[in-house]
């Protein structure tokens, strides 16, 4: 929030290029963009709070985007995100972007790919689905239905979640 | 007895492959596959025969929710195909005590070659389909899928009208929670009609994950607040009653209650061999005084129910042989 400040008063036009200056560069670590305004503790969440466990975390929130208006920036020094973690990533932050960096360079870029179907991870919001009633022994299994908006299709009741109850759900 | 990962609506077998099948949707089925069902039931119109095709196969009908008319016609179909029926009785108290739909499956699993289902819960026949090993039928889940229901309803209309294509259908009722009404439209996706009117009070249109589908098959439709608006150019009025039992607040169905209702009147001002359709029970919708209207068809409907599902089974369990 401080850094945005700092670029109001400084006058400074706020596209891409110029938010990445708002925080310095991290020498290794990943640089998370292009995650929707507001969903940037959300993602930390989903990193397992690396924060916690000693990570150095700079974050930029609520900044000008020229592709998505508003967005937040997370960068984690010295750790690598994970595959794994760039599909879960997908779910709330569907258009976010993963850069690793080594010595100050990209060394990999990942972008979130939501997978096409997930097992247990969402729930269904219709009360009378059977992965809901018989949750016990029925499996949740969702497909995927739409990427922009993220939307999942409960496979048994044919229920979508939008991406606002996905982010809700796993956030 | 599906592929796990098999999405509904896949239509996986292009060709006419019944055996075996558990019958979950409509929109599982091709055109080709639903003509051959239906040419496979007008062997079966008429006066029965006795037949004992099915002899040594047991049928089980498990009904988790208040049923005649389709429990009936199973039963009915699967005897005079000269099969056995067990039934699990619609006195569901001790189902709903504590056994899960999951053990009660894998009960009638090994009690029968095959299962017809009916439960409050949507998906509750798909579930059953990927635990057990004979082919499930699906006759209902919740609101969403009744799928013998449609292919009799679509099959009332090929023998009355002599044809499914280039129709007007209009849809009045219930759209949102009366799965057979969702299951006909679906039913339609897979036809030509001409126009599709969906008819419904504003509360009870169909859901939007409906819309959606319907949008994506390419079924030419467009949604209507009365039916006196396109009952001019309708040739089969599928009529539905509110589904009381679904609505999740008891004061959103007195809101609609009694919205909607067929009159002699009204009916005066459809074209000439418009059809009338209605998957009974009725409510308040479907006055008696209409049955004697040239127009109404839903009792050949109802009793076309028996052919149908007797061409089903024969296909399901037999392997098609009409
Ligand atoms: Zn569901």
């Amino acid at each position: 929030m401080g850094a945005m400040t700092l670029a109001r008063r400084g006058n400074l036009p706020q596209n891409d290029d110029q938010t990445t200056m708002l925080v310095r560069k991290i020498p290794d670590g990943s640089v998370i963009d292009h995650i929707a305004a507001g969903k940037a503790l959300s993602v930390l969440r989903l990193l397992g709070n690396p924060q916690e466990n000693g990570f150095t975390i700079a974050m930029v929130m609520n900044v000008s985007s020229s592709k998505m208006k508003r967005k937040d920036i997370v960068k984690v020094e010295g750790m690598e995100v994970s595959q794994e973690q760039v599909q879960r990533l997908a779910l709330i932050a569907p258009r976010a972007s993963v850069n690793i960096v080594r010595a100050y360079r990209v060394v990999a870029k990942r972008n979130a790919v939501p997978p096409r179907t997930l097992r247990g991870i969402l729930s269904c919001t219709a009360p009378t689905c059977v992965s809901v009633r018989e949750k016990d022994s029925a499996p949740s299994i969702f497909f995927l239905s739409g990427k922009s908006p993220l939307r999942y299709r409960c496979k048994y009741c044919g229920r979508e979640l939008t991406e606002k109850e996905i982010s809700s759900q796993l956030g | 007895m599906r592929g796990r990962n098999e999405p509904l609506g896949a239509e996986l077998v292009s060709r006419d492959a019944w055996k075996g099948r558990d019958v979950i949707s409509i929109l599982d089925f091709s055109r080709r596959e639903l003509e051959s069902l239906f040419a496979a039931a007008s062997e079966f119109v008429g006066p029965p025969k006795p037949r004992k095709d099915l002899a040594d196969y047991i049928v089980a009908t498990a009904f988790f929710e208040p049923s005649t008319r389709t429990r009936l016609s199973f039963t009915t179909a699967a005897l005079r195909l000269g099969a056995k029926v067990i039934d699990l009785s619609p006195d569901v108290s001790s189902i709903l005590k504590g056994e899960s739909l999951h053990d009660t499956t894998m009960m009638l699993e090994g009690y029968s070659d095959l299962i017809v289902m009916r439960h409050p819960s949507e998906g509750a026949a798909l579930l059953a389909a990927e635990l057990a090993s004979v082919p499930v039928v699906n006759g209902g889940d919740g609101s969403q899928h009744h799928p013998t229901q449609a292919m009799l309803d679509l099959f009332t209309v090929k023998r009355l009208k002599g044809k499914i294509d280039g129709l007007t259908y209009t849809v009045l009722g219930d759209n949102r929670y009366a799965r057979s009404a969702t299951s006909f439209l679906y039913g339609l996706t897979k036809f030509k009609p001409k126009m599709v009117y969906i008819v419904s009070p504003e509360t009870l249109r169909p859901r939007d994950e409906v819309i959606k589908q319907l949008k994506g098959l390419g079924l030419r439709f467009e949604q209507r607040a009365e039916l006196e608006q396109v009952i001019g150019n309708t040739d089969v009025l599928y009529l539905t009653r509110i589904q009381k039992e679904r609505f999740p607040d008891p004061n959103e169905y007195e809101k609609v209650k009694g919205s909607y209702k067929l009159t002699k009147e009204v009916l005066a001002k459809g074209r000439s061999g418009m059809i009338v359709l209605h998957p009974l029970p009725r409510s308040t919708e479907l006055p008696y005084e209409i049955d004697s209207e040239k127009s109404s068809a839903y009792m050949t409907q109802a009793h076309l129910g028996v052919p149908l599902r007797m061409a089903l089974l024969l296909k399901v369990i037999g392997g098609g042989r009409s």
